[in-house]
């Protein structure tokens, strides 16, 4: 039975060698691809169209593309890309499968509307994409939230966003800090409380990792902009009372200016300089931070704000 | 060289749902059966017969032992060029013709295009199917499957034939074809192997014949010797109506008919119960030895008795 | 060796015919043929992007049915009606009829799509009245969809060789829709961590990638096919195919045939 035998073991040694040899060129496959696949997203007429093509099965497609459109967005902001094209169709694909996935609209709203890096730079798109999600869900509280998040964010329409909080509060269930809002718009638009209250929303009104990451590198940098005028407004309270400004923290905390040394949100202090200003240590480890960052300091092409980064 | 020689060939199932039930479907088999001889291999169903078979034609995988036909390996495919195997009530490919499945079976033995052409005809005309070659298997009866299912086990002409219940569900005109057949084969030499329970044919064709029940060899002889192993019987006939008691101990069988009497003992007591006639002074008009048959012998292989499960009859 | 490998497909071919599996060209010339003319009333620009979809789409699906319902009969007919015993009892050895039987039926599914093929240019020559340069890579698209059928009909012969057919077309089925989307169930395993991402990226990896096989969509927008990706594909799909025959012979050399 030995040539029973050893023809087994030719044939298992060719299966290990054409396993191999498939995976090899797979993986060639795929580089040459990389992106075709979401490149025919562009040569999709309607999305309506493709919902009747899924035969009932516009769930399952909707997850596809949904999951689709993330690794879109995370691959091209991992490469530091300045255009985010196929992210707007995608997510309209996604929702016109499937009107009721929630996420798709709150993704929208945080990484269509930003201008790039941080996003596509499409805050029209976005409005239209959260207009369409609120018209097949109008009980759903978030999406009103979303609407006057982008309209706050990147249009800075404040009157727009006051009105978009108001009809969500007036949904049943709908979170209090929705009314809080729609009132902060009138006359506090620009000020930091209300911003971090913005944010605190956006991350409490989600579960996905990738919106929550996004608003927390916000509050952080909220918060290290609140610190560095704080800061700097106490440096030049010491130059007013001494004559100078203080060489240290620790100068200013034996002053009674402040107690303990100061740290960023992430726990690394913050650097005094010399003339009264202050300074984050790692300016890259806080994206959208508008004070603290050295002079001609030039952000990353890849700003850290995904939870991958 | 034997045509045939079965080494201890064994086949265990393994059944139940999680396969751990053991089913023996044949015990270790010694046999050997010697070129140019038909030999019948005899069973009720489910005895292990077509067991045997598929063992021995590579279907199936023995669980231990061995098996050599024309001294070479069950696995060679140089040997089994020169064997031919019919299958127990075959089905085969309906939607060719007779001749195109002979073509087929051809080229799968190897048979050149010429020697094709030539055989094919011949084949047909020799089963029986001459004017069939063209016709659809689907539309063939059940004698005429048979049929072509010899033609395939022969037309490459091998030397050993292999056959699995050969006569099944023929009618005997189509019994009588096959038996003919298979007449054929012994003269031309060949090596016939086939299984079957109808007795009468294998007592009329074969050489040997060995007697297997339940997965196990019962017993193996030349037809001849093995009918004459089992205990003839002698039928005497006497005037008179009166059966003597002493007839009666030694186990005869006896029947009244008319003014005769008809007793039938054991070979072994042939002088007592003659003597016992005599001693009553009873007229014996006859006294005729039967010849048992085959199926005495067989029947008497099936008998699970000590006996049978360890001897294995006369060899020859 | 070669010539018994060459006589079980012809007669696997040949049944195929005998069975009217080439009955399926009339149903699509008559679609083609319904569509072609259907289009040109309806949209107009559009007509060849129209026709040259629906046309190889119409190829890939025809071809993916015939090689599954035809695939998973292969080897469990022949034992169900026992034709294989007197097969396997000829100098036949176990993995030439494996090999054999998949010849036969890609050798059949290669012949119906050319046929299709003819039927899909003479749609687009109605709607577009001339060739132009472009239609040459319908003969890419057409080309990769035979690669499809030639890893399906592997998988199908494979399941064939060990599992009814019921569960054969299941199984084989259930490999196609997920290969569909391999390249999405790599991504997606790219992304998980830990034990979940050996396993996903096995599975990835081993599953058939039928995604980058289907050029339809550009080539019916009249992209062209990077020739590295032919020859890739070309590659991975023999290696593929292979892979699966080896299997296929390995389970169906240990088969009791009861």
């Amino acid at each position: 039975m030995s040539s029973r035998r050893w023809n087994a073991i030719f044939f298992v040694l060719l299966l290990i060698a054409c396993m191999a040899g498939s995976v090899f060129f797979l993986q060639r496959v795929d580089q040459l691809r990389s992106g075709a696949t979401l490149g025919e997203v562009l040569y999709i007429p309607s999305p309506k169209v493709l919902k009747r093509l899924s035969l009932g099965y516009s769930g399952l497609l909707a997850d596809i593309y949904w999951t689709r459109a993330v690794q879109y967005f995370g691959g091209k902001h991992h490469e530091g890309a300045e255009h985010f094209d196929l992210l707007a169709p995608l997510l309209e694909i996604t929702t016109t499968l499937d009107p009721q996935l929630v996420v798709a609209y709150q993704y929208g709203a945080n990484f269509l509307a930003p201008k790039p890096p941080n996003g596509a730079g499409q805050p029209q798109r976005a409005i239209d994409l959260v207009e369409f999600g609120i018209r097949h869900n109008p009980n759903d509280w978030k999406l009103y939230y979303e609407e006057g998040f982008i309209y706050y964010t990147e249009l800075k329409d404040y009157a727009r966003a006051a009105n978009a909080f108001a009809r969500g509060s007036r949904v049943p269930n709908a979170h209090p800090f929705l009314k809080l809002l729609a009132g902060r718009m009138a006359e506090q638009a620009g000020s930091i409380e209300t911003a971090r209250l913005m944010w605190t929303a956006a991350y409490q009104t989600t579960q996905d990792k990738a919106i929550r990451a996004n608003a927390l590198a916000h509050l952080r940098a909220l918060q290290v902009d609140e610190d560095v005028t704080t800061l700097e407004g106490l440096a030049a309270r010491y130059k007013d009372q001494t004559g100078q400004f203080p060489s240290s923290f620790s100068q200013m905390e034996s002053a009674g200016f402040m107690r303990g040394v100061p740290l960023d949100p992430l726990g690394r202090p913050y650097r005094l300089l010399p003339d009264g200003r202050v300074q984050v240590v790692s300016p890259d480890d806080f994206p959208f931070i508008e004070r603290g960052t050295p002079p001609g300091y030039k952000p990353p092409a890849t700003p850290k704000f995904l939870p991958s980064d | 060289m034997a045509a045939i020689e079965i080494l201890g060939l064994e086949k265990t199932y393994h059944v139940g749902f999680w396969l751990k039930q053991k089913k023996l479907a044949l015990k270790p088999l010694h046999l050997s059966v010697e070129q140019g001889e038909v030999f019948g291999f005899l069973g009720p169903n489910g005895a292990g017969k077509t067991t045997t078979l598929k063992l021995l034609m590579g279907l199936v995988f023995p669980t231990a032992g061995t098996a050599r036909i024309l001294g070479r390996e069950i696995d060679d495919p140089g040997m089994k060029a020169k064997i031919g195997f019919l299958p127990e009530q075959p089905y085969f490919y309906d939607y060719l013709t007779a001749r195109e499945l002979l073509d087929y079976y051809g080229q799968l033995s190897g048979m050149a295009a010429k020697e094709r052409s030539r055989k094919i005809p011949e084949m047909l005309d020799r089963v029986g199917l001459k004017d069939a070659g063209r016709v659809q298997l689907r539309k063939f009866s059940k004698g005429m499957l048979q049929r072509v299912g010899i033609a395939q086990a022969i037309l490459h002409d091998p030397e050993v034939i292999f056959l699995d219940e050969p006569m099944s569900g023929l009618d005997p005109m189509g019994r009588r074809e096959v038996r003919d057949l298979m007449e054929q084969l012994k003269q031309d030499g060949k090596t016939v192997f086939f299984s079957t329970h109808i007795l009468s044919d294998a007592e009329a064709l074969c050489d040997r014949v060995a007697v297997i029940h339940q997965g196990e060899l019962r017993g193996v002889g030349a037809v001849a010797e093995l009918t004459a192993s089992v205990h003839g019987r002698v039928e005497l006939i006497w005037q008179g109506t009166m059966i003597p008691a002493s007839l009666a101990a030694l186990g005869a069988e006896c029947h009244v008919r008319g003014d005769t009497v008809r007793g039938l003992v054991s070979e072994a007591n042939q002088e007592a119960a003659i003597e016992a006639l005599r001693r009553e002074r009873l007229r014996l008009i006859s006294l005729t030895p039967v010849r048992s048959s085959l199926e005495d012998y067989y029947i008497q292989r099936l008998k699970p008795t000590e006996a049978n499960a360890t001897s294995v009859g006369v060899r020859s | 060796m070669t010539s018994r490998i060459r006589w079980i497909a012809a007669n696997t071919f040949r049944e195929a015919v005998r069975d009217r599996v080439l009955y399926n060209l009339i149903a699509f010339a008559v679609l083609m043929s319904g569509a072609a003319i259907l289009v040109g009333q309806i949209s107009i620009d559009i007509e060849r992007l129209v026709v040259v979809n629906l046309g190889l789409t119409a190829v890939s699906l025809f071809g993916v049915i015939i090689a599954i319902f035809v695939g998973i009969g292969l080897v469990s007919k022949e034992i169900e009606k026992r034709t294989l015993y007197t097969v396997l009892s000829r100098p036949v050895r176990r993995w030439e009829f494996i090999v054999g039987k998949f010849f036969g039926l890609a050798g059949t599914l290669a012949v119906n799509t050319f046929f299709m093929a003819i039927g899909v240019f003479a749609a687009v020559l109605y709607v577009s009245r001339h060739f132009q340069k472009a239609d040459g890579w319908i003969l890419v698209a057409l080309y990769f969809i035979v690669l499809q059928f030639v890893i399906l009909t592997s998988l199908a012969l494979l399941f064939s060789s060990f599992s009814s057919p019921l569960l054969s077309a299941v199984f084989a089925f259930s490999l196609f829709v997920i290969g569909s989307f391999s390249e999405d169930l790599r991504g997606f395993a790219g992304m998980t961590h830990g034990v979940t991402s050996w396993l996903a990226t096995g599975a990835a990896y081993l599953v058939p990638n039928f995604s980058a096989l289907n050029v339809i969509t550009s080539v019916a927008h009249e992209q062209p096919v990077a020739g590295h990706l032919i020859f890739y594909n070309t590659a991975y799909a023999l290696l593929y195919a292979t892979m699966v025959l080896c299997g296929a012979v390995l389970v169906f050399q240990r088969r009791n045939l009861k």
